[in-house]
């Protein structure tokens, strides 16, 4: 398996890096040229809420798509796609508390507490927070095992995603499914390992006792 | 696009586009190019370049607010049946056919029958009134229609006693709706209104907007226009008009009952479940960086209608 070296990894990232800036980009542009449409705030709301929903299940994607092709530097770029799902997530948010309720807080309150697509959102945004503030590696260095555990919250947070993509939409639900979908498939590669493992386990426990 | 290849004798002097109406086209076409954007956008365009114009004499209860710009009346729509994106409705609708075009009017009436839209267009004089629209999701537009009152017309057809609701029903055609092929809604539409909400002078049998024949995506060739209800109330593309004694079963009130009412009376006091109605963003105006604004009771016609619901209770009614 071809894995990139130092130069190559580096290019790899920075182009990454740009590629994920692009639909920020966009938005800085249509906002500057009056570009987005006769409602500018609900397209800047839906866009960066998609693309946070998108770049978690490409963060999500990075383990199975590394097991399946041996591709192991794939890991390399994860803490970039995590960080920029949480770039959009927080872009996202500071649309809906600024532009969209202008920093009303009795009505954001109302919104968090009374409407459970907005209760999944924020509890899924709060969060992202702390893997985001964790994301280092000398923060990795120090939670040691625990970092791993931590981090897995982005299973539940993916989920919150999907639920509250799911819930808000009017009547046309085909792309909260599709992501439902895409989700599944990865949630469902971990379950699958996990069962494997523990077989394996068991596998060798009754060897060893047998034996 | 049949409209676009029309010989000069076709051509009425009365049918020849306002130069302002034109230019504001023509802006808004250049700076489409600019934004890479025209190739979408280009039946819509093709249509409205084609259209005709109708005019009213000045109606009562217009709104002295400032207008909506004709580009985003007519590319920022709710018409399920042509998708479920707002830009979608401007970019199939122009394929929807609109002539020959006929309403059927039955049920609780004695003079119904087949109203070819011709003739709907002569019943009575055309008015322009602007009214606010206030759509369920919280945002609003200032529009001017061409129309005239739905009244005119149900006086013509003579309801029965039994008569006590009007249901209006949405053109079906799967072939250019093609958002019907997917089951969003009870398809076709079906909206409706009490009787008496029917009969109030402000609900208006509309036929045009900022002067012209109403584009496709705006619910042409014939649609009705009730102010003081949120904006899937008014029903698009009718074709036709049922007087029933049980309240018709209505497409967004079947879909989720405890989310669209059949009244669905503007109301900042009565949130949707799952957004506040106390606020809107009046689309065009208010930009990216104004806060919503209020929303009045009954969308600011309360002095109107207040009256139609006396005694009832709007949060179990809503
Ligand atoms: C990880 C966290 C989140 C994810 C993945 C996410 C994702 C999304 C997605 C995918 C959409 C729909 C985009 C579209 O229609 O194309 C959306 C819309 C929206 N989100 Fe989020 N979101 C998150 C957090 C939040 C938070 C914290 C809030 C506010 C407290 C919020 C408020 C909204 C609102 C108001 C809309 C638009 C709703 C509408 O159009 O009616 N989201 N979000």
């Amino acid at each position: 398996m071809w894995q990139p070296r130092g130069r190559e990894l580096g290019a790899i990232k920075s182009a990454l890096f740009a590629l994920c800036l692009v639909p920020f980009a966009h938005l800085v542009w249509g906002v500057a040229y009056d570009a987005l449409g006769a409602n500018p705030v609900e397209a800047v709301t839906h866009s960066t809420g998609w693309w946070t929903l998108f770049l978690l299940c490409a963060t999500l994607g990075v383990t199975p798509l590394r097991r399946a092709t041996g591709a192991n530097w794939l890991l390399k770029l994860r803490r970039m796609l995590g960080l920029y799902a949480f770039f959009y997530a927080a872009l996202h948010f500071l649309t809906y508390i600024w532009l969209d309720q202008w920093f009303d807080l009795a009505a954001i309150a109302a919104d968090v507490l009374k409407r459970p697509y907005i209760t999944v959102g924020f509890t899924a945004f709060l969060l992202l927070i702390p893997l985001a503030a964790t994301s280092t590696d000398a923060m990795q260095r120090r939670l040691g095992r625990s970092w791993q555990r931590v981090h897995r919250f982005i299973y539940l947070i993916a989920v919150f995603g999907v639920l509250h993509f799911w819930w808000l939409v009017k009547r046309d639900v085909t792309e909260p499914a599709l992501f439902a979908l895409v989700l599944a498939g990865l949630l469902g590669a971990r379950l699958y390992w996990l069962l494997r493992r523990l077989a394996r386990v068991t596998r060798a426990a009754v060897a060893t006792s047998s034996g | 696009m049949p409209m676009l290849i029309r010989t000069t004798s076709d051509v009425a002097p009365s049918q020849i586009t306002p130069k302002s109406v034109y230019l504001r086209r023509r802006a808004f076409l250049e700076r489409a190019i600019a934004m890479g954007l025209v190739l979408p956008l280009l039946p819509a365009q093709a249509l409205a370049v084609g259209a005709r114009k109708l005019s009213g004499r000045p109606g009562p209860f217009s709104a002295s607010e400032k207008q909506t710009p004709y580009k985003d009346v007519t590319t920022y729509n709710n018409f399920y049946e042509f998708g479920t994106g707002k830009d979608e409705p401007a970019i199939y609708a122009p394929k929807m056919k609109t002539r020959p075009w006929a309403v059927t009017v039955d049920g609780e009436v004695k003079r119904g029958g087949v109203f070819g839209i011709e003739d709907l267009l002569k019943l009575a004089p055309m008015q322009d009134r602007v009214y606010r629209h206030r759509c369920v999701e919280a945002w609003s537009m200032v529009i001017p229609w061409v129309g005239y009152p739905l009244a005119e017309l149900i006086k013509r057809v003579e309801p029965t006693g039994r008569a006590k609701y009007v249901a209006f029903t949405t053109k079906l055609d799967p072939e250019t709706m093609v958002g019907t092929r997917l089951p969003l809604l009870d398809w076709p539409y079906v909206e409706g209104l009490r009787l008496d909400e029917a009969m109030h002078p402000l609900t208006l049998l509309t036929f045009g907007l900022y002067g012209e024949l109403l584009p496709n995506q705006n619910g042409a060739p014939v649609r009705v226009v009730v102010p003081w209800k949120y904006g899937f109330k008014s029903a698009k593309s009718i074709v036709r008009v049922t007087f029933t004694e049980q309240q018709p079963k209505t497409a967004w009130n079947e879909a989720a009952p405890n989310e669209y009412g059949f009244y669905s009376n503007v109301n900042p006091n009565v949130d949707h479940p799952r957004w506040s109605q106390a606020r809107e963003r009046r689309i065009g105006e208010d930009g990216f960086f104004t806060p919503k604004r209020k929303t009045l009771m009954f969308n600011g016609y309360a002095n109107q209608v207040a009256e139609l619901y006396a005694g009832m209770d709007l949060k179990k009614f809503f």
